[in-house]
């Protein structure tokens, strides 16, 4: 019971260490990203409520076959690519929280996460959903 | 002629027969090519790109258009049934007759958000989400817990003042009627009944949830209330604009119909309570 209980503490001691990390993210992706359509987040590598958000940062040119039209970087959740929007005014959407804003990618991974209550993500299809 | 009735007012029978109807277009495959519809929509209309169902003047003309598609399908199966619509600024509780198990079911079981009861519910084996952006292939619901308060009648009023239908730079920015009702300026109104009703409601598969249907019906009437109230004001922009449809522009997936084709929805169908000042023109 002890032992669990020293394993648990330490695997929040490292998601509490990755998560303070990335604050100073998020914090600096907030200041500099309303006007600049450039992106807006550094790279993201935390664990969070058990599950594994990579975020990297969009590298010029259209990705996903270029239908964006802009840049965007990719959002991973256990590996799986989560499809983001960012909005005019440089607020955040995925596919899974869609009529829902978020500040910064890495607060839209985290309501991901939240919302996939441990689910898998879909594979990446931008044009449509698993069928 | 088809009208559409707000659905507290459906008698048992009525009831029965929308859900039946929705069930068979699920079992036929037809229901799930809406979802796919809507999610490749959802997921390509951007902000700076070319958009048409979302965040753009077209959002309503689009969605008039494509609740006309499923109604008519829904007609195959049962010619009576039509498409019925939520009015959230009156039935604003998870009390409402809507979520009982006699029409819609209620809201999710706390563990994993599954639907338990009423037609729609997993157990049943006839209503598998398909079209989905995760593993879970079972109704998902949070009534209330995304978003505290459904928008009210004071909020939906206002919003109806705005007498300029939609403006530059037409998406998701803009001022006007059109960016205030679909939610991401000022009070929210649409937006913010998808992230209420949660579950799959509030992801770009939101149509598997059956009251995607009731909702857009409703956001459609607020359509032409907003036109009665604002007789001299029209669909905008006119023409010459880039990335978005113009009033006489064709939309996908269509490309036979645009917004100017899906202005006056008297062509279409009446609401059991018509504006006013609609009727008398």
């Amino acid at each position: 019971m002890n032992k669990i209980t020293r394993r648990q503490a330490l695997g929040t001691t490292a998601g509490t260490l990755s998560a303070l990390g990335l604050l100073g993210a998020a914090a600096h992706s907030a200041t500099a990203a309303s006007p600049a359509p450039a992106a807006p987040a550094g790279t993201v590598d935390e664990v969070f409520q058990g599950r594994r958000i990579q975020i990297s940062p969009a590298t010029g040119g259209g990705h996903h076959g270029g239908h964006h039209g802009a840049d965007l970087p990719t959002v991973r959740i256990d590996g799986r690519e989560l499809h983001v929007m960012r909005n005019a005014d440089g607020t955040w959407i995925s596919v899974v929280n869609h009529y829902e804003t978020f500040a910064d990618p890495t607060s839209l991974a985290r309501a991901a996460v939240r919302e996939l209550q441990g689910s898998q993500l879909a594979p990446f299809a931008p044009m449509g959903g698993a069928a | 002629m088809t009208v559409r009735k707000n659905q507290a007012t459906l008698s048992a029978d009525e009831k029965r027969a929308f859900t039946n109807a929705l069930i068979e277009l699920k079992r036929t495959g037809a229901y799930d090519r809406f979802v796919t519809t809507h999610n490749g929509f959802i997921m390509s209309d951007t902000d700076s790109g070319d958009r048409v169902g979302h965040r753009s003047p077209s959002f309503l003309p689009w969605h008039r258009r494509f609740l006309l598609e499923f109604e008519a399908a829904l007609q195959t199966v049962d010619a009576k049934v039509t498409i019925p619509y939520w009015d959230w600024s009156a039935d604003r509780t998870t009390r409402s007759s809507l979520w009982a198990a006699d029409f819609l079911g209620g809201t999710g079981r706390a563990r994993d958000g599954q639907v338990t009861d009423g037609p729609f519910a997993y157990a049943t084996g006839k209503w598998d989400v398909n079209v989905r952006v995760d593993g879970r292939n079972y109704l998902r619901r949070a009534l209330g817990a995304g978003v505290a308060e459904l928008p009210t009648k004071a909020e939906v009023d206002a919003v109806l003042s705005m007498p300029v239908y939609d403006m530059a730079p037409w998406n998701s920015s803009s001022n006007g009627f059109r960016n205030n009702l679909e939610g991401w300026r000022g009070a929210n109104l649409h937006n913010r009944v998808h992230v209420w009703v949660g579950g799959q409601m509030a992801t770009g598969v939101s149509p598997n949830d059956p009251v995607f249907w009731m909702h857009h019906a409703f956001i459609d009437k607020l359509w032409a209330d907003w036109q009665a109230r604002n007789p001299r004001s029209t669909y905008l922009p006119a023409a010459g604009t880039s990335n978005v449809v113009d009033l006489h522009d064709t939309m996908r997936p269509w490309n036979d119909v645009t917004p100017a084709d899906m202005l006056d929805h008297r062509k279409f169908y009446t609401f059991d309570t018509e504006p006013a000042a609609a009727s008398q023109r």
